[in-house]
């Protein structure tokens, strides 16, 4: 390959990555997140100041793919995880990676209060409205109407309750520093989003409370469409309950 | 210098954590322990060792704190009680999975369900048949004084690294609550060296570390199990302890571990004084159970009293133990009520009618 000269290199993947093959749909916006993490990581050349913590949903053998130490977590509890291992190396940078389900549903306690406590950590939210591991059932996020494999006729909000903006809710408390909800369905979200990551590294420097990024992603799969068709419906119904920007910076509420 | 102290059992083991060179304590308050959260919030070890208090918003947050610093090779520790360590039970599977050290106290209380605040030793079962799910053991340890609450800190950080396995203190609410005049270990350094398999962030001289309890092979998953299964067999052949008081001539034998250990040594006294031989059995590791032991002083005896604060749990090791040749009974009050050394005197006596 001796045409891509260093000064026309535009791409390659982060050596931090194993090259071990990605367990994602095609389609899923979880591969493009997971290789961002590690760009910025490889780019700040923290590779040995940084511990992953991985959840359990479809991102959980995470430490398949990262050449860093990864400690994976039992469902819901991975910023509780990182809380311990924050507070005894607190000059490492410390991640979570999670899905809605764990996230939001089992591990809502969690996550409210290690934001609150403002842990000095980041927190990297998938969010594709639907558990997507187990086989689409609904998730504390799924859209009101929308059809899972538990809400077949569509969420029911009389009986099965509303979609959970936990983002905006994490926005109010007084220990997240930095909150931003993204997404990755074309390459200036993509950007966006990886400009998002690098400030909640970044922002662990500071020492100044918890940096919380949601990433807005299609499950293909689990929405039963193309992953094209999957990425127009996320745009058309997801995004009104969960609109893109940021919500929180340097502490400032923007919303 | 001797550093005597007149101490409640969860103040001495609170201290004895800072000075066993504990790097971290994550907690939640339930009675009957609280006190070792307290006294370890107004000591504020982070300004003298270094080591980090943090109150969780619940056992199952704190057991998981536990995980994460546990991850990075040092010594963590936390503390609860029967329904909180119920709570915790998820969280002890996945470090038992994942081997990881740590030193959890069960300062256990009368139970099923939220119980009662009073003593209780219902929770052996739980504490030596893992508890969770999986094929999983704790190594635990069983204090019967203010003192052994103190000198099981050291001691169970030590075993949890030699074994990577966390160590259960299993206590109860009376020697949690009671004051005794208690000896206070010396200070000991934290730990500085890293530990191989820690994940302390990758630096070019080694392969990443990883913590998980996950395997999706299952020959792989098996091979881990056995594994563990291996290590659970070298507790079992090096690490039983235990006491025998009064054994050697005894026709019969209280086996009692904790708070029924002192009780039951009263009663032993009682009934040596009206010409009744009989002794005393603590075991001390109620896993690995000191089976060998307990069998070679009961050889001549001709009944074994399980006195525990529970329906009978302790009872189907003892019986195990002695491969049923030897009559055993079971006494004890239970539900949050502590019998007293009159009661088990009656019942040792049941054996000679």
């Amino acid at each position: 390959m001796e045409i891509i000269s260093k000064e026309n290199l535009v791409y390659r993947p982060s050596e931090l990555l194993t090259g071990a093959t990605f367990n994602f749909c095609p389609g899923c916006g979880h591969g493009t997140v997971v290789r961002l993490v590690m760009e910025v990581v490889e780019e700040m050349g923290i590779q040995s100041e940084t511990i992953g913590i991985s959840p359990v949903g479809c991102s959980v053998l995470l430490y398949d793919f990262y050449n860093i130490d990864v400690i994976q977590a039992a469902h819901g509890r991975a910023t509780a995880v990182a809380t311990g291992i924050k507070r005894v190396l607190p000059e490492k940078y410390v991640f979570t990676y999670q899905g809605d389900g764990d996230l939001a549903a089992i591990g809502t306690g969690e996550t409210i209060h290690t934001c609150n406590r403002g842990e000095n950590i980041a927190v990297i939210f998938i969010n594709n409205g639907i558990y997507g591991m187990t086989g689409g059932q609904m998730a504390p996020t799924t859209i009101p109407e929308m059809k899972t494999s538990t809400s077949p006729r569509g969420r029911n909000t009389d009986t099965m309750g509303y979609n959970l903006s936990i983002t905006e809710m994490i926005a109010r408390l007084e220990g997240a520093y930095y909150v931003t909800r993204q997404a990755v369905h074309n390459s200036a979200a993509v950007r966006k989003t990886k400009r998002a990551i690098r400030m909640a590294f970044e922002n662990q420097k500071l020492n100044k409370g918890t940096s919380f990024i949601e990433v807005v992603s299609s499950c293909n799969s689990g929405y039963k469409m193309t992953p094209l068709q999957a990425n127009r419906w996320m745009e058309e119904n997801m995004f009104p309950y969960y609109p893109l920007g940021d919500m929180k910076v340097n502490g400032v509420l923007k919303v | 210098m001797k550093e005597l102290r007149l101490m409640k059992g969860n103040e001495a083991i609170a201290e004895a954590a800072i000075r066993a060179g504990a790097d971290a304590y994550f907690g939640y308050p339930i009675t009957p322990q609280s006190e070792i959260l307290e006294y370890l919030a107004d000591q504020n070890p982070v300004e003298t060792t270094g080591m980090v208090v943090l109150q969780a918003e619940s056992e199952v947050a704190a057991i998981n704190m536990v995980y994460g610093a546990a991850s990075a090779g040092r010594r963590v520790m936390t503390s609860s009680s029967s329904p909180g360590i119920s709570l915790m039970t998820e969280g002890i599977s996945y470090l038992a999975g994942a081997e990881l050290p740590c030193v959890i106290v069960n300062v256990a209380r009368g139970g099923p369900g939220l119980g009662t605040i009073q003593p209780s030793q219902a929770d052996y079962f739980q504490s030596t048949r893992g508890g969770g799910h999986g094929d999983y053991r704790l190594l635990v340890l069983a204090p019967a004084s203010v003192q052994e609450m103190a000198d099981f800190v050291a001691l169970g950080f030590d075993l949890a690294f030699k074994y990577r396995n966390p160590v259960l203190i299993l206590s109860d609410g009376v020697i949690g609550q009671m004051m005794e005049k208690v000896e206070l270990p010396e200070f000991r350094p934290r730990r500085k060296e890293n530990e191989s398999w820690a994940t302390t962030g990758k630096t070019p001289g080694r392969e990443r570390n990883i913590i998980t309890s996950l395997n999706l092979d299952a020959c792989i998953h098996e091979q881990h199990n056995i594994k563990l299964q291996a290590k659970y067999r070298r507790m079992e052949e090096e690490e039983t302890r235990c006491e025998a008081i009064l054994c050697d001539d005894a026709e019969y034998i209280a086996v009692a571990y904790g708070a029924s250990a002192r009780i039951s040594r009263k009663a032993v006294e009682q009934a040596r004084e009206q010409g009744i031989r009989a002794g005393l059995f603590r075991p001390v590791t109620l896993f690995p159970f000191p089976a060998r032991e307990l069998k070679t002083a009961a050889k001549n005896a001709k009944g074994l009293l399980s006195v525990e604060m529970s329906a009978g749990q302790m009872i189907e090791d003892v019986r195990l133990a002695v491969d049923c040749r030897i009559p055993v009974k079971h006494f004890g009050r239970y539900g949050g009520v502590v019998h007293a050394p009159g009661e088990v005197l009656e019942a040792i006596k049941t054996f000679q009618v």
